[in-house]
């Protein structure tokens, strides 16, 4: 009994001396931070910021999303809210440039095209639900760390415009 | 108008021991400071350098200057006092914590020469004066109206009490060795080698006593009257201002004087190889303030009923075994 508690104790002290040359070791080694306003992190892969869409392979300008409203019912914050051209207008314009044949089965054709995507950042609770939900991959999260604000409207984002904004300063950039 | 001669008089007739006692007491103020600032600013550097951050880094270059802004904020804040507190003894807790501090650093011998008052009673002064900042936290507590602060003052009486005996029964060896109180003639009864020095005649009582230092002065991981993530912060959960600056500055000299006893009773004091002085002294205490520093960054806080089973299960038992077995040793 006596020798369990003493062995246990000198067992005890010897981890004290372990965790102390551990915090030397950690002590003497150099910093793994960055001093932030002068240097930052080189990469925030990983980082689940906002959510942002995704855009199209063909045309960076477009998203993916074929506007079938999933995430705007899955988000328990109701902070989606998209807005997308009726399908109906959009299936009679690619008729009558198409022809005459595909007048007659529209709907298979129909595609709406996305006009906004606006995501209330204010109530976003980050749970991932709409990337979870998505059926066409149209959305992801950004790595926008740098978010700091005003106001609240300026957390209210089209993310449409957003895509379109950096698309075409993507496009500056590379032309 | 008095004349500059008569001036001088009145100067020639106080008794010089009252005035050298008044000069050290102004000195020991200035020492206290800086180390304050010392510490504080070496306390946060090391936790930096723990976690592999940089530490205070913005105010002056490598944030030397950060006491100095911590200093100003807190002179700069809001005097408070808490509805329905005691606001005399609530104002006067901070003041009975630090001033005892005071005293203790009159009787510590920094160098050969260099004590502000030699007096046979040096060890039991200290830790009659170093007793009472547990009143001053028990006022603390008990006077801030608020249940953190009653439970930190609790936690620390019961902490500062058991604490107590360990400390006396691992100080008793070198007092019976050397057969005195009196901390310059401890200091001188050591030579100027590591292995003249009283660690090697005692080192369970140098590893009891710095435990018991620790826990003493509130240090991590001992440092449950003032559990931030359980009492907010403990005693001073409500103080702002100087009145935790007080608390804050009597914490680190107690701290020091802590160290320093711990260098004149173990270490040598102002002995060491080549030229004894205070820079050895300086030395040893900053060595162990290090130690104490980086203690407090690598443990986690003890529950209290390990703290008091540390104490009252194995360092009371082992310093009574070791002050018998020196007993004995020295009978023979």
């Amino acid at each position: 009994m006596i020798v369990k508690s003493i062995r246990e104790t000198v067992a005890g002290m010897w981890s004290l001396l372990v965790g102390m040359k551990v915090t030397s070791k950690n002590f003497i080694q150099p910093n793994i931070t960055v001093h932030y306003p002068r240097q930052s992190v080189k990469s925030l892969e990983g980082y689940r910021g906002h959510i942002e869409l995704v855009p199209n392979e063909d045309d960076p300008f477009k998203s993916k999303c074929i506007a079938c409203n999933s995430c705007v019912r899955i988000c328990p914050s109701a902070c989606i809210s998209l807005k997308a051209s009726k399908p109906k207008k959009a299936a009679a314009k690619e008729g009558a440039a198409d022809g005459a044949e595909d007048k007659k089965a529209p709907a298979k054709k129909a595609k709406p095209e996305l006009l906004s995507f606006v995501l209330d950042y204010n109530y976003c609770c980050l749970c991932g639900l709409c990337v979870q939900s998505c059926p066409s991959g149209a959305l992801r999260y950004s790595s926008d760390v740098y978010l700091a604000g005003f106001s609240r409207q300026e957390f209210v984002i089209d993310l449409l415009a957003r895509l379109q904004y950096q698309a075409q300063k993507k496009g500056a950039a590379n032309g | 108008m008095i004349e500059p001669i008569l001036i001088l008089q009145m100067i020639e007739a106080i008794p010089i021991q009252l005035m050298i006692i008044f000069a050290g007491l102004l000195a020991t103020v200035s020492f206290i400071g800086l180390n304050a600032i010392l510490l504080v600013y070496l306390e946060r550097k090391v936790a930096g350098f723990i976690h592999r951050r940089p530490g205070p880094y913005e105010v002056g270059p490598h944030g030397i200057l950060q006491p100095f802004a911590d200093g100003l904020k807190l002179v700069g804040k809001q005097i408070f006092t808490p509805t329905g507190a005691d606001s005399f003894l609530y104002w006067l807790a901070p003041m009975i914590s630090m001033a005892p501090a005071l005293v203790c650093f009159l009787v510590i011998p920094f160098g050969p020469h260099l004590q502000i008052f030699n007096t046979n009673v040096g060890m039991v002064l200290i830790l009659a004066f170093t007793g009472i900042n547990v009143l001053a936290l028990c006022i603390a507590g008990w006077t801030s109206q608020n249940k953190y602060s009653l439970l930190g003052a609790a936690r620390d009486i019961s902490q500062s009490v058991a604490y107590e005996i360990p400390l006396l029964l691992s100080i008793l060896p070198i007092i019976f060795m050397t057969g005195t109180f009196n901390l310059f003639d401890i200091a001188m009864k050591q030579g100027s080698w590591p292995w003249q020095w009283f660690i090697v005649y005692q080192p369970l009582a140098f590893i009891i006593f710095f435990i018991c230092a620790l826990a003493e002065t509130n240090r991590a991981p001992f440092d449950l009257p003032e559990a931030e993530s359980e009492l907010t912060a403990g005693f001073h959960t409500e103080y702002s201002g100087m009145g935790f600056a007080l608390f804050f500055l009597s914490e680190y000299a107690y701290m020091v004087i802590a160290a320093c006893v711990t260098a004149v009773l173990f270490l040598g004091g102002f002995h060491g190889p080549g030229v004894s002085g205070w820079w050895w002294f300086l030395a040893k205490v900053y060595i162990l303030l290090l130690i104490m520093i980086w203690i407090r960054w690598t443990f986690p806080r003890v529950r209290f009923d390990q703290l008091l089973n540390i104490c009252w299960k194995w360092l009371i038992p082992l310093a009574v075994i070791n002050l018998l077995v020196t007993l004995l040793v020295i009978a023979l």
